[in-house]
């Protein structure tokens, strides 16, 4: 199989649009597995009862969004570098997604905080990096629409891309680099303080988030797609035989 | 079984609002994107086939 043929935007979007629905529907069996595991089968936490089961949510966001913007900064290089137009529109699809998760991440963890630390937000290195990333998030979505010219708009989005990809490990090694409020994590890929139904519930959420991401994202990518190469002899006519339809 | 009744699942442990204020906003966050990239394909198109007729009728005349 020839990969640089996916690089084409026609066949790029066929393929998603086939493989959109399959990943939508993997995210919603797997959601609806993680949900039963994370309020029936998974116990009562010994010390926090049962708030904790925030962290279904809260531990699966908060990873999407990093491994999101991890993704527009993998894309935006290879869009640098091969000059792959795709590349920046998969760059730009995948912004909204990581800043909602990204956003979800800092709300369960307000609301988490709250009855547990008795603060709901505290400028500690965990939490204000974070913040930061949504920030880049809307930088990139804001800079990418602002600027008129696609091109530019592209490359000036794969700067903020690559420079804010600075950011994720500074989030990530966070509660180890600092003293901070938020907690160390609780698994690693040699040990887990868990207790293994709740690890298992929370795996099964994060895979959830990344069918959904994976699906969500290359539904955006279509509609990206059209625009970026309506004057294309492919793009025309799927805009007349589809345009017609919607 | 965690919970003996209905009544104990919403109050969570009398946590309820932190628990239900975080899957509550995840979930209306989710239907909002959904919502909003099935309207974002439909406005694309309909965007994208008038510019295409504007593009011909100038040709044409």
């Amino acid at each position: 199989m020839n990969l640089f043929k996916f690089s084409s935007p026609q066949t790029f979007y066929s393929l998603a649009g086939t493989l959109a629905p399959v990943f939508g529907v993997i995210a919603a069996v797997l959601a609806t597995v993680g949900l039963y595991i994370s309020f029936f089968a998974a116990p009562t936490d010994a010390v926090q009862g049962e708030v904790y089961r925030i962290i279904f949510i809260h531990v699966p966001a908060a990873w999407m969004s990093m491994v999101i913007y991890l993704a527009m900064a993998f894309w935006s290089a290879i869009g640098l570098g091969l000059g792959t137009r795709l590349s920046f529109y998969m760059a730009k699809a995948l912004a909204p997604t990581g800043a909602l998760f990204c956003f979800l991440a800092l709300w369960t963890g307000a609301l988490w905080g709250r009855p547990t630390w008795g603060t709901y937000w505290a400028w500690d290195a965990r939490m204000t990096s974070q913040l930061l990333l949504l920030f880049l998030y809307f930088g990139h979505i804001a800079l990418t629409n602002a600027i008129e010219d696609a091109r530019r708009a592209d490359k000036a989005g794969a700067i903020i891309a690559l420079v804010g990809a600075v950011n994720i490990p500074i989030i990530y090694f966070s509660v180890k680099w600092w003293n901070t409020l938020h907690q160390g994590s609780s698994i690693n890929l040699t040990k887990s303080s868990m207790a293994s139904t709740m690890l298992i519930g929370m795996l099964i959420m994060a895979l959830a988030a990344w069918a959904y991401s994976i699906a969500v994202t290359l539904v955006r990518v279509r509609s990206i797609i059209l625009e970026r190469e309506r004057r294309t002899d492919w793009a025309a006519a799927e805009i007349r035989l589809q345009g017609a339809k919607a | 079984m965690n919970w003996d009744s209905f009544a104990a699942f919403i109050d969570m442990g009398g946590r309820g609002a932190f628990v239900w204020g975080s899957y509550g906003v995840t979930l209306a966050l989710i239907v909002a994107e959904l919502w909003a990239l099935s309207r974002r394909r439909r406005d694309t198109l309909h965007r994208l086939l008038r510019l295409q007729q504007l593009d011909t009728d100038r040709s044409a005349t």
